[in-house]
């Protein structure tokens, strides 16, 4: 490809094409783009940034292994002896959470990689081959959407078996058809567009043509999709997790430790209350960067 | 006594962020419509002329402030009013017919429903009285059947009779002005042309009447008086004939001047000197075709139903040569473009392209052919990948050309000074362009390959008439430089004749008639075509 189609937001896409102001420093080029980006988007992003590095290297912010148990410093309250205090079997609710984030995030994450993945795949085939094919693969999708994504993961971890690996695929098949019909819709809008019809009169490839012109619209709201479907793949997973098909017990999985707590909720509120405010954080900040993303995506300029 | 009186009429917007505040969108506007009778104005996108017609039934954006000297609407200073004060003055005083009949009416709603709206709100009548109401106004507008048609929804409707009806609903509390936006955009000449027979009855009958429009034309047909806008100002305003006949101010004449007709033909539009300039082209090589079809025929099956969009359709075009189709909407002239095109597979037929055999092919085997026929669409926006620079848009036809890297960019340089666009376009979006500039990438996008045939689907349908004096211009300077036919493809039987050498007429998916130009527009032969002629206007006719 040449430079014209080169697409990199902050080259300027010809050399030697005059830019309005002459290049700016790297520098201040990038103080400008974050100026652009707003406060939330700022905020989110380096929350997301601090809980990467909590699944990387939890031993960095934990002040002690998950599983360290004091019972004599059972029901702590949060304060200077604890950073959140500790649960009924005195291990320490900061630390556990730390630890946990590489169970929940992860299987959310996974689960919600592979269902968009396929989700996308599904759904463009849906949306580009004739009837009797779009006929077939939504009809297909129909029929999984139909059991609550819970009940269907709950029926394939019980026949392939527990573990992590399992939960993965169980709910990212789950989430399959959510992605594949808003891909599908997608698609068959765009491949009726004005700029597609013009683009077979150039001769193009149809592959060419799909990758270029229908995948890039058709997948705009998977971003925002998936960043709700991340929130849901996380709570699914403590869910399972809670019934004994995911990560076992001790494990400090968030949803697990939410449904731990919920008996205590009473006496003590911080067992289940900061597991369950992570949840919600992390959720909040993938959606936050993930519409911005998608604004990015669709390459508004500003009148 | 004048309906309406406004002295020094200012509207205005406030700055976008970040933005210097744009000037007034109506500057100082003066304007009297004495009883009975029509004023219009004209103007292009952007002249503040939509704005003023609004300013009288209060319905300006909210975003906008207005003030005035003067501003009276049947005797009453109407400045101050609040909302509920308004609502009594929409439709009883001032009846509005707003523009694109196509989606002004409520799809929900029967056309009786929508038309008895007025006469219910203003207790006008009782609503069992009402339905009788709708029914005569319905029939004098000129809808055969009323009683049945009040009964139908929009989808069952016409675009003329849709365009009737929401007359009637501007006509339904019996105003003293009715104030119509652009009434017959959109419509086909024939239909426009029994619209505006409808305003002139109406006129005749007594009715006073604002009309909207860009179209001189429109305008010389019912209006007595005239006034020409431009940038929210009045440039030049009179009586029709004198204003049409000479015209002072110099933006009146170069919109006049760009008006395409049969006394345009071989001249430029767009001259902004006094005389019209001759445009040098050569003649059309006829002994070599670019592309011929023979008797093609295309069905399309709905269901049970099947509707014949084209039956038995032949043509040719030369190198070299305009080729116009003209016809209404569902003619059947859009399809035949896109059978040219290989878009559609006829089901009967055969079209040979620049020697090779073009229908009836794999997609494989039409690919090496696609870059000799190119397509300029109506809607250059729609035609463009929204997150694609300007750059990228053009770049894309020489792809499959495999042409890459310098000579790639230098073709395209070349094709964006071929339509008048320097290289500081490269790096824009389609969306920061102005209507004219999207058409010129468009064009310049079709050039890039060096097709032998472009083919044109109303490529000026949707412009402003100096930019698309611009853009035909255009396309004969291009035309004459690279050679290259052209299939164009119009309703605007004005624009066919200014640029056409020769031309099609279809209706009903047939050809009725064809011929050169100047001779099928002079001497029409077929009674649908002499129709459509005398359905013109024209601004060389005036109300009188």
């Amino acid at each position: 490809m040449s430079t014209i189609l080169s697409r990199g937001p902050v080259a300027p896409l010809l050399d030697d094409a005059p830019t309005p102001d002459g290049r700016r420093p790297l520098l201040v080029r990038w103080g400008h783009r974050l100026a652009d980006v707003g406060w939330s988007v700022m905020v989110a992003s380096v929350l997301l940034l601090v809980v990467v590095l909590v699944v990387a290297l939890p031993d960095l912010f934990a002040t002690s292994g998950p599983l360290d148990s004091d019972p004599l410093r059972a029901f702590q309250p949060p304060g200077p002896g604890g950073l959140l205090g500790t649960d009924q079997l005195g291990r320490d609710v900061w630390s556990r959470i730390v630890h946990g984030a590489r169970f929940s995030i992860l299987i959310g994450a996974a689960a919600t990689g592979i269902g968009a993945v396929a989700g996308v795949l599904l759904g463009l085939l849906a949306g580009l081959s004739g009837r009797i094919g779009d006929e077939v693969v939504t009809r297909g999708l129909d029929v999984f959407a139909a059991f609550p994504g819970i009940l269907l993961a709950i029926v394939l971890v019980a026949v392939v078996g527990p573990g992590i690996p399992t939960v993965i695929v169980a709910l990212g098949i789950a989430a399959v058809p959510r992605y594949a019909r808003i891909v599908r819709a997608g698609t068959l809008v765009v491949r009726r567009s004005g700029f597609v019809e013009q683009s077979v009169t150039f001769g193009l490839r149809r592959i060419t043509l799909v990758l270029r012109h229908v995948l890039p619209h058709a997948v705009v709201n998977v971003p925002i999709l998936a960043t709700i479907g991340l929130g849901t793949a996380i709570l699914a997973a403590s869910s399972l997790s809670f019934i004994g098909l995911g990560p076992r017990p001790p494990s400090p999985e968030w949803g697990a430790m939410l449904a731990d707590g919920r008996n205590y909720l009473s006496n003590a509120w911080w067992i289940s209350v900061y597991p369950g405010l992570a949840i919600v954080l992390v959720v909040v900040a993938v959606s936050v960067v993930g519409r911005h993303l998608q604004r990015r995506l669709e390459h508004r300029e500003q009148p | 006594m004048s309906v309406v009186s406004i002295r020094n009429l200012q509207v205005s917007f406030p700055a976008p962020r970040g933005r210097a505040l744009p000037p007034p969108a109506v500057a100082g506007l003066d304007l009297d419509i004495p009883a009975g009778a029509c004023v219009a104005i004209v103007g292009e996108s952007g002249s503040g002329k939509t704005l003023t017609a609004r300013s009288l039934v209060g319905l300006l954006p909210r975003t906008a402030t207005w003030s005035a000297d003067r501003f009276e609407i049947a005797g009453r200073d109407v400045r101050g009013l609040g909302r509920r004060d308004w609502r009594r003055i929409r439709g009883r005083t001032v009846g509005f017919v707003l523009q694109d009949a196509l989606v002004s009416l409520d799809p929900l709603r029967t056309l009786g429903a929508e038309v008895a709206e007025t006469i219910i709100t203003h207790r006008l009548a009782r609503r069992g009285e009402a339905q009788d109401q709708v029914v005569a106004l319905l029939g004098s507008v000129g809808i055969p059947d009323p009683a049945v048609r009040a009964g139908q929804y929009p989808h069952q409707l016409s675009g003329g009779l849709r365009q009737r009806g929401l007359i009637a609903a501007g006509l339904a509390g019996r105003p003293a002005l009715l104030v119509a936006d652009e009434p017959t955009t959109a419509l086909d000449v024939t239909v426009q042309a029994q619209v505006l027979d409808l305003l002139a009855a109406e006129k005749a009958a007594g009715l006073t009447q604002l009309l909207i429009s860009h179209d001189l034309a429109v305008v010389a047909r019912i209006a007595d008086h005239v006034l020409v806008m431009r940038h929210g100002t009045v440039v030049e305003e009179g009586p029709t004939a004198a204003l049409l006949s000479s015209p002072a101010h110099p933006y009146t004449q170069e919109l006049l001047r760009a008006v395409p007709s049969a006394a345009s033909r071989g001249h430029r539009l767009g001259s902004r000197t006094g005389d019209r300039t001759p445009l040098e082209r050569p003649e059309p090589d006829t002994s070599r075709t670019v592309v011929v079809a023979e008797n093609l025929v295309k069905t399309y099956r709905d269901g049970r139903r099947s509707r014949v969009a084209v039956d038995g359709v032949s043509l040719s075009v030369a190198a070299g040569e305009t080729v116009g189709i003209v016809g209404e909407s569902g003619s059947g002239k859009t399809t035949v473009a896109r059978i040219v095109l290989g878009l559609v597979t006829p089901d009967a037929g055969e079209v040979i392209l620049a020697g090779h055999r073009w229908s009836g092919i794999g997609e494989a085997q039409r690919r090496r052919l696609r870059h000799e026929v190119q397509l300029i669409a109506q809607d250059p926006l729609g035609s463009f990948d929204p997150r694609y620079t300007v750059g990228q848009i053009i770049g894309e036809s020489l792809d499959a050309a495999r042409i890459q890297g310098a000579e790639r960019r230098a073709r395209v340089f070349e094709v964006l000074d071929q339509v008048r666009l320097g290289p500081q376009f490269l790096d824009r979006h389609p969306r920061s362009l102005s209507g004219g500039q999207r058409q010129r990438v468009s064009i310049a996008r079709a050039l890039a390959p060096r097709p032998q045939l472009l083919v044109a689907d109303e490529p000026v349908s949707a412009l402003d008439v100096s930019v698309q004096a611009d853009i035909l211009d255009l396309l004969g300077d291009l035309q004459a430089e690279t050679g290259t036919a052209i299939l164009f493809i119009s309703h605007d039987l004005g624009v066919v004749n200014h640029l056409a050498d020769r031309v099609l007429v279809m209706t009903g998916g047939r050809v009725v008639e064809e011929g050169r130009a100047v001779e099928v527009f002079s001497r029409p032969r077929h009674p649908y075509t002499q129709r459509l002629l005398a359905a013109l206007p024209s601004v060389g006719e005036v109300a009188t």
